[in-house]
């Protein structure tokens, strides 16, 4: 009796510990949804509830700004930057991955420094080469800068996913006379489905949210990626932020990010843990 | 070395050839073009015309108070915050290792801050922080903890602390993922049998689990580390550049863009990238035994 009391009070324990960690991170959504649907004075008293729900604040966020052409800016420079690398990545992956050659150690090494280095330091050169390139202000611009830091991390995070297949796989078809390019693309992608999934998803991710480049290589409004628009709502002075539409625009962007988390968080999980966990 | 394999290595060349070529394309020449700006009086608004000043941007930036202030606030934020991080997220992933039902649920309502721009992130904090209307201050003042609106971002006492309190948030999933990773992959039987000699549960943990998650542990330190050294947008957004949080990067990209001085603000990236590669360096010898054993298998 005494036993399973003491069992019970340290079951309300943990579930209470639960609790906590899940109001501690997902409270500021809840207050940005509940935030974004006040209008108004509203807006300005702290109910727990929007009490009188308005959507004005959603409507508004398309029409003061050209939000809808910024959401589509983001989609298509995140998608071509994942195409490019994942494409760049998988031939890389598999040198360093199947093949033993001298110099493979410090190469990957080379690229995972790469990837640590922070954007800040390359920013004049980064800004002379996309002007030099006529990319100013342009999405391709963006695509080309954030290659610097998804190239890198999907190179090494293929490369661990490609070492742990069994090594006999290539061996039989190169002995048969396939050439490297035939077993990369007859055996290797095929069994790659689940690792291009999690690295392109990073990778993806990581394109989506970047503001460094987006906010130094774009000027007007039309070019701005979701984080620069966001980041530069304004209202009538300085001191007036708009913040029902601040609130409602980091609703909207942050609603497909949840969704993809809940359909594909195993395989996010899987690309995380692969790039550091086992590096 | 067979001709096969002679003949695999030179194929391995040629799959590296297009990342190689792209990587120093894109990063090798902007970092040598940076490096190379930081010495001259470069203007933003005619990138082609400038001279050499030699390391005259390097002792301007070493006489001014407002850069060392950013280089203290960058180490400041990077201690406080991957420590915090590291303590909370080994905690949240000791609690989702254990076996409880709707783990998915709890991993996908850790791993959402993660997945959201730090854009978004710093603005809906800094709603929540806003000194007259914030909800922090209403409910602290509501239940009478504080009889005035407390100014969380712009009282150089708190903006930092304010800053680091959203990186926590906003990354402690990251590290909370990687710790339950790891932990996972210790061996039940080690637990059994310790609790079968009736070692104490706080024994276990320091005598068996961290040691064996600490390799884990202390690549996410690394990585949050380095993450944590370049901050921008957090502070950017969050505090509008103010000297009492203003970080380095925030500092360089200022007197880049800003003010346009590319030679100087060149000078403070360059600082930036040689104190990162110091730390890359270091942490890379010495963990090079441990990674050279794993990437040849």
């Amino acid at each position: 009796m005494r036993l399973s009391r003491a069992r019970l009070l340290r079951r309300i324990l943990f579930y209470l510990l639960i609790t906590i960690i899940l109001i501690y991170t997902l409270f500021p959504f809840y207050w940005a949804v509940v935030s974004s649907l006040k209008s108004g004075s509203a807006l300005f008293e702290a109910h727990p509830l929007p009490i009188d729900p308005a959507w004005s604040n959603y409507t508004a966020v398309f029409q003061e700004q050209p939000f809808g052409r910024n959401i589509l800016n983001s989609i298509l420079v995140s998608t071509a930057t994942v195409a490019l690398s994942l494409l760049l990545a998988v031939t890389a992956a598999y040198a360093f991955g199947r093949i033993s050659f001298r110099g493979r150690l410090p190469l990957l090494l080379t690229f995972l420094g790469v990837s640590m280095f922070p954007q800040v330091a390359v920013l004049s050169g980064m800004f002379e080469l996309i002007r030099t390139l006529g990319l100013y202000n342009n999405l391709l611009g963006l695509v080309v800068s954030y290659m610097i830091i998804t190239l890198p991390f999907t190179v090494w995070v293929l490369t661990i996913f490609m070492r742990e297949l069994p090594k006999e796989l290539e061996e039989a078809a190169l002995v048969d006379g396939a050439t490297h390019w035939q077993v990369i693309t007859h055996i290797f992608l095929p069994l790659m489905g689940p690792a291009l999934v999690s690295t392109g998803l990073l990778a993806f991710i990581t394109a989506w949210n970047e503001f460094l480049f987006a906010l130094t290589f774009t000027l007007t409004g039309e070019m701005r990626t979701v984080p620069v628009a966001i980041a530069l709502i304004s209202g009538a002075s300085a001191y007036e932020l708009p913040w029902g539409r601040i609130m409602a625009a980091s609703v909207i962007v942050t609603v497909p990010l949840v969704l993809l988390v809940l359909v594909f968080q195993r395989k996010i999980v899987a690309g995380l843990t692969a790039g550091a966990v086992k590096g | 070395m067979g001709p096969l394999a002679r003949r695999r290595a030179r194929a391995a060349w040629w799959f590296l050839l297009p990342s190689l070529t792209v990587l120093l394309l894109i990063a090798g020449w902007p970092l040598l073009r940076t490096i190379g700006f930081s010495l001259t009086d470069a203007y933003l608004g005619d990138l082609e015309n400038y001279s050499f000043v030699g390391l005259d941007n390097f002792i301007l930036l070493s006489q001014d108070p407002f850069w060392w202030q950013s280089v203290q606030n960058t180490l400041f934020f990077t201690v406080a915050s991957v420590a915090l991080e590291l303590v909370l997220g080994l905690t949240i992933a000791l609690i989702l290792n254990v076996a409880l039902p709707g783990r998915g649920v709890m991993r996908a309502a850790v791993l959402i801050p993660w997945a959201i721009p730090t854009i978004v992130s710093a603005r809906m904090w800094q709603w929540m922080y806003n000194d007259l209307y914030g909800v922090f201050n209403q409910m602290l003042m509501g239940v009478g903890v504080i009889a005035e609106p407390i100014a969380w971002t712009a009282d150089p006492a708190l903006s930092l602390w304010a800053v680091v309190a959203v990186d926590v948030w906003k990354t402690t999933p990251f590290v909370a993922l990687l710790a339950l990773a790891a932990l996972q992959l210790v061996p039940r039987e080690l637990y059994e049998a310790a609790r079968v000699d009736g070692v104490h549960p706080v024994k276990i943990f320091f005598r068996i689990t961290l040691p064996l998650i600490m390799p884990a542990l202390l690549v996410a330190m690394v990585f949050r580390m380095l993450d944590a050294l370049r901050i921008f947008d957090l502070i950017y957004i969050l505090t509008s550049g103010s000297p009492s949080t203003m970080s380095m990067s925030v500092y360089a990209r200022r007197h880049l863009v800003e003010f346009q001085d590319v030679g100087y603000g060149s000078a403070a990236s360059t600082f930036l990238f040689a104190l990162v590669a110091l730390i890359t360096a270091t942490v890379l010898t010495l963990g090079r035994a441990h990674l050279t054993r794993e990437v040849r298998q």
